[in-house]
């Protein structure tokens, strides 16, 4: 593999790791809370439909990114209301929204005297900050060129971050996720505090979502996004509840997704390696990732919030 | 009462509640749905004299797709148009061993001429006509018979020839790129068949394989797609059922050879032109026999001659002396007097072998870079 092939590799990674890096920082802003939701899948299906609908109903790719994010906020709130709310099990609620979330943005794609279905979209987003500075070695070809979504994702990681680990609020956060009574005899509403970031969780899966339907694969089809709500959940345990390794958690996979059509063009030895064994390639990474993570001494560090999963009574202490 | 049975009445209330208005919804839709077609059945029962056959449609993924299923529907909408018949179609129904009761849910609900056009259907279709004789079952580009089940397919290799002439005459790099689904004689027909028209017009060009083991999934299509141009392709073909790899190829400013449809509109400046599938005729003669009590269940191979393959229109891009060239191809196609595999053949390794049975194809013919087995 020559440099410019590595380039050219690590560069389409980048892109393919974006909608992973939106519903991954938004996993984990829910899960710090406290709350496991399970409905990534359904809310980024429900969040590439909407934004594609917008997009191609009014040509501006802002509103599309706007509707989709509202969306993917609506359906969450579906999952505060079951498990914040009326206290049903996070995992089984999750799942819920999953498996109707996949057929409502399928049925949404269907409907209608115009059906979005099979139809391309009417915009899409362009590479910007082409030449000049990229003429640095290595770096520029990587940094720039990509399209303006790539920038907001590295905008929301760095935010996030700040968020969760700087402000007041993102210790209200933590608080709820470690232990929602002591923070509560603190003076913060649990629910309120669940309910706000199930729903930042949501909009950003719906983000996520739209970005295939925009920009990887600028297209209306049903279920365009692979399997990359389950990815995003996974991702949330590689990157151990930290909004800046999930970038890198969402690279790793962008790029092991890339690789297994990359060696299939060097020829001879790479060529060579069976193809159905290139396509399982993310998903050992992911699991050998996690494993690696999670056993032993390192859980420990790893930093799950204490409450996760747990559904919160306030009269039962 | 406490708490907690409160909740759990208001969880009943809400659910049944969405029950109720999800049913209303569709209760009021299947009305007006069937209150339609039912009345246009009657009068054309009465001019008839003759009750509609009912026939059903199962489909790997959505019609909607603009490829492969989409193909086959506009093929059910031809016949639905030419003979009285009542449709039922089942869309994005996985492959294996749980299509069998899909199958025979169809053939217990009254069908009596069942196609199943994704080659995983093969062994569970076979198993369900086991179980009705008398429906007519019908599966597409697999190679089983059975006693109550045909299969048909066509030569789509004669397009796909063609289409390799358009690709071997737009490229500047001579590296053509190829985003194949699965390594089973079918593609493998179609990748041969490609490279051939390929280097008919250009002896330089070669065609790099890359495996995505899919039908339809678009940002895996696409991410091989853009692997091929990052390698040094400037024309991209494809198997699958997604427009994917045609819109990496449009944002690349590289062109793009389709496959099942006319699929100018997701990438007008890429579009050279593509392999199509015209199945209607087909699927009329089969329910026209099946009704007379003529059909039996063998197996159909279509072909450009009788229609059922053709070339797509072709795009701004693709000049006329290669228009003209392929036209030629293709009348000497349709009459006969051209064959798109030469017996013998020379291999991937540049030896001669005999071309042999052309449905169970397991090799790559010369200029194609990449493993035939997957």
């Amino acid at each position: 593999m020559n440099e410019s092939t590595l380039i050219l590799t690590l560069f389409a990674a980048i892109g393919l790791g974006t909608p992973l890096v939106f519903g991954t920082v938004g996993e984990i802003i829910t899960e710090r809370a406290g709350n496991l939701n399970l409905g990534v899948q359904g809310m980024m299906l429900v969040g590439a439909v909407a934004g594609f609908w917008a997009t191609f109903n009014t040509e501006n790719l802002l509103l599309g990114v706007i509707v989709a994010m509202l969306a993917g906020a609506a359906l969450s709130v579906v999952h505060a209301f079951a498990s914040v709310t009326l206290r049903v099990s996070q995992i089984v609620s999750g799942l819920a929204l999953t498996i109707f979330g996949t057929g409502l943005s399928s049925f949404l794609g269907e409907t209608g005297s115009e059906p979005l279905v099979g139809e391309p979209s009417k915009a899409t987003f362009e590479p910007i900050l082409e030449g000049g500075l990229a003429d640095i070695p290595i770096l520029g070809p990587l940094v720039f060129g990509h399209d303006i979504m790539v920038y907001v994702s590295w905008i929301t990681v760095a935010a996030a971050s700040f968020y969760v680990f700087r402000t007041r609020m993102g210790l209200s956060l933590r608080a709820v996720g470690e232990d929602p009574a002591s923070a509560e005899s603190a003076g913060v509403n649990v629910a309120r505090v669940r309910y706000i970031h199930i729903m930042i969780g949501g909009a950003f899966a719906g983000l996520g979502g739209a970005y295939y339907s925009l920009a990887l694969v600028p297209t209306w089809q049903n279920e365009p996004i692979g399997q990359a709500g389950w990815i995003c959940i996974a991702l949330v345990i590689l990157a151990s509840w930290r909004p800046s390794r999930a970038l890198f958690a969402a690279y790793l996979f962008g790029a092991a997704e890339r690789i297994q059509f990359t060696l299939q063009t060097l020829g001879e030895p790479w060529s060579n390696v069976p193809s159905n064994l290139l396509a399982m390639l993310p998903f050992i990474l992911a699991i050998v990732a996690m494993l690696a993570l999670t056993s032993g001494k390192r859980a420990r560090f790893l930093g799950a919030p204490a409450a996760l999963g747990l559904p919160y009574f306030r009269e039962q202490r | 009462m406490n708490l907690r049975n409160w909740r759990l009445i208001a969880i009943l209330v809400l659910a049944l509640s969405l029950l109720a208005a999800a049913c209303g919804g569709d209760d009021e839709g299947d009305a007006a749905t069937t209150a339609a077609p039912s009345g246009d059945t009657e009068t054309t029962a009465a001019a008839d004299d003759a009750e509609a056959i009912k026939v059903a449609f199962v489909h790997v993924g959505p019609v909607a797709d603009k490829g492969w299923s989409w193909a086959h529907d506009q093929g059910a909408q031809y016949l639905e148009a030419n003979a009285n018949v009542e449709i039922t179609t089942l869309e994005s129904i996985p492959e294996g061993s749980d299509s069998q009761r899909v199958f025979e849910d169809l053939a217990a609900a009254g069908n009596q001429v069942i196609f199943g056009t994704s080659f995983g259907y093969m062994d569970p279709m076979l198993a369900a006509s086991e179980n009705f004789p008398d429906v007519a079952f019908l599966h597409a580009t697999g190679f089983k018979t059975g006693p109550g089940m045909g299969n048909y397919f066509g030569a789509a290799e004669e397009g796909r020839y063609l289409s390799g002439m358009a690709a071997g005459a737009a490229t500047d790099s001579n590296l053509i790129g190829y985003v194949a689904a699965f390594p089973i004689p079918e593609v493998l027909r179609g990748i041969n068949a490609f490279t051939l028209g390929a280097q008919e017009v250009n002896p330089d060009a070669q065609v790099q394989v890359v495996w995505t083991s899919t039908w339809f999934d678009p940002p895996k299509e696409g991410a091989a797609a853009k692997s091929l141009l990052d390698a040094g392709a400037d024309v991209i073909a494809m198997h699958q059922d997604s427009a994917a790899p045609g819109q990496e190829a449009e944002a690349a400013g590289a062109k793009w050879v389709g496959y099942n449809t006319d699929m100018t509109e997701f990438a007008p400046s890429a579009w050279l032109t593509a392999a199509i599938w015209d199945w209607g005729p087909y699927y009329l003669k089969t329910v026209e026999d099946f009704v007379a009590g003529n059909w039996e269940a063998t197996a159909y191979y279509g072909n450009m001659a009788d229609g059922m393959v053709d070339i797509a229109p072709y795009g701004d891009s693709v000049d006329q002396a290669t228009i003209d060239l392929i036209e030629e191809r293709k009348a000497q196609i349709i009459d006969g007097s051209f064959s798109v595999f030469p017996d013998p053949i020379m291999n991937q390794d540049g030896a001669e072998q005999p071309l042999g049975d052309i449905f169970s194809m397991d090799f790559f013919v010369e200029g194609v870079i990449g493993s035939p087995t997957g």
